[in-house]
């Protein structure tokens, strides 16, 4: 069987660099690492596949070249490609659970602004694009819950309150 | 016959399909997933019938002749996995719909929960009846893909996490099982399972080595073989518990079924099995030390799981007709037995709110019906006599002690010992969850110094009411594991034929070429 130098020499390059970005900690890279080395098998299955010819089931005349391989490469390329757009997903969604694309609250900022108006108020929650939608807990999970935060200080505040009182009583019974 | 082989496939593809127009719809989709495994089942008991009496069936697809079309064939081994996966995967699907109503679905969402599960189912069923490579390494994709997404299910941090682990690997894994595809395409001409046998053994030793290598480093990374199994406990824990579930019981189990196909049919000569013993042993020991650290029940059952792969390695090893029998009838044990924990630890999660053992305590009181749902499946893996786990033991250490050499009688005693230590690690959590007061759980101190778990933090939360669906079904799965043990004798006949037939290509050559290969 005689192969193709060149097929031979662009696959060991498309594995070796495939094999290196595999390696790589940026998912978007080992994305690319495995497209790379998707290719790579792909060629070497058609390095395999012996001479080339006319296309089965075309040309009686001359020697057809080998279907099989065509179809094994072509359902690879189909599975590669459907791999590809889950990771692509899956890259997206990490990034937006990594780098969440907000300000984050300020809690002194916060603080002033709430002397003025109450965030008491029904607060629109904004969307979160997993299959939980607005019933997860919050879009970004490091923000500050300022309902519950209300609560709590409302509490304390009461709880001062109280005990500023019973302070009061004793003293008047003094 | 030749249909039915064909609708195994067919039939959870098609429901795929129409339980994905049904997305609004939550109750048409779990009706058709359950009415399409249920069919299955029924499907796959005909066909062990069938194949029992008559013999091996062998579909040409298309009606292409057996070298150059698909090849579909079921024989015994293939009939029984269909038969016990068809009957795991439905009574997880029936837990998880108990699980999915009664949380409002939130931890599974329903619109691609089901039709996902069923394309797993797909690929699982084509992966036990492909014929030839190429076939095989296609439903190892579509399980596989079907698979990424149910591990992250929901999109969340800690699953991404953990699905990114899982999902590179897998690709990993595949890319060396295709290249191997393209390069015994390329030495042989040829895919079909049947015709490889006679091909490739005209091959030079070095080329069959350097081809055998790298189809057993492809299926061993599927099946969590020891040097290749340290992606499994970081991923499966993190996914939902009804798919923990259903990739411990099968997805593994699907790894093992192909390498018994490559050891027995493909590559038959036995020359790396020594090889296998020795990574047996390893996987067995190195797994379950890891299981004995572990403080989450869900990765103490992941390395448990990796351990007890082992034994069916040391099965394959031994490769004697006894030592296949016994592999066969330690897969079906572990697949039920495997499930069923991690379904008791999915009531246990929602009972007590965590996984973590040091955080759980006084469950034998709240809910002694989990205690015994977890309990029976404990020494049944243990390996305690007249549970199924431990007439599995004796027949691969009897297959063992029959192969006489000194690398068998090792395994023999790595294979007592780890049982042992796998009785050791779950009781441990069974009495730490179940039987300790609640009370100590607040003050108890982790003697386990790289823990990374904070033991003082929140103790059991409230308790929860479990849906009856969801504690039947891992009712009827407790069920069919002591059904293993009632109903041994038939089935260990079974598995006997079974290893008779796959001990050598030559049964499974006569079933695919019945006129002799050319």
């Amino acid at each position: 069987m005689n192969a193709s130098l060149t097929l031979v020499i662009i696959m060991a390059v498309l594995y070796s660099v495939g094999v290196y970005l595999l390696l790589e900690r940026s998912m978007t890279r080992v994305l690319l690492g495995f497209l790379l080395v998707g290719n790579a098998t792909n060629l070497l299955i058609l390095i395999v596949s012996g001479p080339s010819g006319a296309a089965a089931f075309y040309g009686e005349d001359a020697a057809t070249a080998d279907p099989l391989p065509q179809a094994f490469i072509l359902t690879a390329i189909v599975i590669t490609f459907g791999v590809s757009a889950f990771l692509l997903a899956l890259i997206y969604r990490s990034w937006r659970l990594a780098n969440a694309d907000v300000v984050y609250d300020d809690t002194e900022d916060l603080a002033m602004g709430r002397r003025r108006t109450s965030v008491t108020t029904d607060r629109p929650v904004d969307g979160d694009d997993t299959e939980f939608g607005t019933r997860a807990a919050a879009a970004i999970s490091t923000a500050v819950d300022l309902k519950k935060q209300e609560e709590r200080e409302e509490q304390e505040s009461l709880a001062a309150e109280r005990r500023q009182q019973e302070i009061d009583k004793k003293e008047a019974g003094a | 016959m030749s249909a039915l082989t064909t609708l195994v496939v067919l039939l959870p593809l098609l429901g795929a399909a129409a339980a994905l127009t049904q997305a609004k719809r939550p109750r048409v989709q779990t009706f058709i997933t359950v009415s399409v495994l249920t069919a299955v089942l029924a499907i796959g008991v005909a066909l062990l019938v069938a194949v029992d009496t008559n013999g091996a069936i062998a579909v040409e697809v298309g009606g292409w002749p057996a070298p150059y079309g698909i090849v579909l064939v079921v024989d015994r081994l293939s009939a029984l996995m269909i038969v016990v996966s068809a009957a795991v995967l439905l009574a997880v699907l029936v837990f998880s719909v108990g699980q999915g109503l009664a949380d409002g679905d939130r931890e599974t969402p329903v619109s691609i929960y089901y039709p996902t599960y069923l394309i797993l189912a797909t690929g699982v069923f084509n992966a036990f009846v492909a014929g030839d490579l190429f076939n095989l390494y296609v439903s190892f994709e579509i399980l596989l893909v079907a698979s990424y997404v149910l591990i992250t299910l929901g999109g969340t941090e800690p699953r991404i996490r953990a699905g990114t682990v899982y999902i590179v690997v897998s690709l990993v894994s595949s890319a060396i099982f295709l290249a191997a595809i393209a390069m015994i395409y390329g030495a042989t001409g040829t895919v079909n399972i049947a015709q490889l046998t006679v091909r490739l053994a005209e091959l030079p030793a070095d080329v069959q080595l350097t081809l055998h290598v790298m189809l057993l480093i492809g299926f061993g990374i599927k099946a969590a073989v020891f040097p290749l199994s340290f992606w499994l406990p970081d991923s499966y824990p993190m996914a939902p518990a009804p798919v923990t579930a259903v990739f411990a019981g099968l997805l593994t189990k699907v790894g093992v079924y192909a390498i018994i196909r490559t050891e027995m049919i493909i590559f038959p000569d036995g020359e790396l099995n020594t090889v296998l013993l020795i990574v047996a042993a390893l996987t067995m020991v190195v797994g379950i030390l890891g299981a004995v650290a572990q403080s989450d029940i869900k990765r103490l059952l992941s390395f448990t799981l990796i351990s007890h792969i082992g034994y069916m390695l040391f099965g394959i090893g031994i490769d004697t007709a006894a030592g296949l029998a016994a592999a066969t009838y330690y897969i079906v044990h572990h697949i039920t037995v495997q499930t069923t924990l991690f379904l008791a630890t999915g009531l246990v999660e929602r009972q007590g709110g965590t996984t973590g053992i040091n955080k759980l305590g006084g469950m034998l009181k709240a809910s002694p019906l989990i205690a015994v749902l977890f309990f029976i499946p404990l020494l049944n893996l243990g390996g305690i006599p007249p549970f199924s786990g431990f007439l599995g033991k004796l027949a691969l250490f009897e297959a063992g002690a029959n192969n006489g050499s000194t690398l068998a009688w090792v395994l023999i005693g790595c294979g007592a010992a780890v049982s042992l230590l796998t009785l050791y690690a779950l009781a441990r959590a069974w009495s730490m969850i179940f039987w300790r007061d609640a009370e100590e759980v607040a003050d108890y101190e982790n003697p386990l110094a790289m823990s990374s778990e904070n033991s003082s933090a929140a103790t059991v939360e409230s308790v929860r009411t479990t849906p009856r669906i969801m504690v039947g079904a891992t009712v009827a799965m407790v069920a069919v594991s002591v059904a293993l043990t009632v109903f041994a004798t038939p089935l260990f006949d079974l598995s006997a034929n079974a290893g008779e037939n796959i001990d050598g290509p030559a049964y499974y050559v006569n079933t695919v070429f019945p006129g002799g290969l050319e």
